[in-house]
């Protein structure tokens, strides 16, 4: 079944406040999809990790909320998008306690064990794109 | 600025987080929590999360940093009051808050605060 996409919306992040603003677009967005109270907490958490390393380490750039229906099943899709430095090794990047921040590294691999789908491509010198995926169970 | 509330009770002291937390905030918290546990002596401290609907790795990790700060002061926290769906999903995160007590409530802490004060007397 094709993917459709039901509704979207973008927002642009920037800074510290943008990140705990971005919480509240995607609660509201799981809402709409229906996501249970679990659900939504993995989704709003996952998000927060990573539209905080967009903004510390990306530059900032925007995110899209995404209400997307597959035919059966519905669910909220969310896309980051900046044009920061790139991240050279993906894997890397993706591997527990892996951090060039001083953070415990846990943003992005956490955040993939949060949702339904999860998807990360990145340049060098042009930016990184990460899309998750949560379907209603 | 906005600010998180410490409240003084008895030799501890209760701090209620109820809006989302981001940077400048958890700085001045941790400021303001350091500064009155030095000043008033406090045993204990109690963070009160029960209103938040979500903790990352950076709350997670502000608030075992402030609980470490309290603790080389001389007093220790527990966290109270966490959402059940906070705690997996912190769990599922890979975050597991190591070394910081629990408790299901304010009540149930302030005793926690009392056994611990107990052994180390």
């Amino acid at each position: 079944m094709p993917l459709v996409v039901v509704k979207l919306t973008r927002y642009g992040l920037q800074s510290d406040l943008d990140i705990v603003a971005a919480r509240r677009w995607v609660a509201d967005g799981a809402k709409e999809v229906g996501l249970s109270i679990l659900d939504r907490t993995k989704v709003v958490t996952a998000a927060s990790e990573i539209a905080r390393n967009m903004v510390a380490y990306g530059k900032g750039g925007d995110m899209s909320v995404e209400i997307v229906r597959d035919g059966v099943r519905d669910g909220l899709r969310l896309v980051f998008e900046d044009h920061g430095p790139g991240i050279a090794d993906i894997n890397r990047a993706l591997e527990d306690g892996f951090s060039t921040g001083g953070s415990m590294g846990l943003g992005l691999p956490g955040a993939r064990r949060l949702v339904s789908e999860f998807a990360m491509t990145s340049t060098v010198g042009v930016g990184t794109r990460v899309t998750i995926v949560r379907w209603k169970t | 600025m906005e600010r998180i509330p410490i409240i003084r009770m008895g030799r501890c002291l209760l701090v209620t987080i109820q809006v989302d937390m981001y940077d400048q905030l958890a700085m001045t918290l941790q400021h303001d929590l350091t500064e009155q546990i030095a000043r008033q002596g406090s045993e204990g401290v109690l963070v009160d999360i029960s209103a938040l609907e979500i903790v990352d790795s950076f709350i997670g990790r502000m608030i075992a940093n402030t609980a470490t700060m309290a603790r080389v002061l001389g007093a220790d926290t527990v966290l109270v009051g966490m959402q059940p769906a906070v705690a997996i999903t912190l769990v599922e995160l890979g975050l597991s808050l190591p070394g910081i007590l629990t408790a299901r409530n304010v009540e149930m802490g302030m005793a926690l605060l009392d056994q611990v004060a107990a052994s180390r007397a």
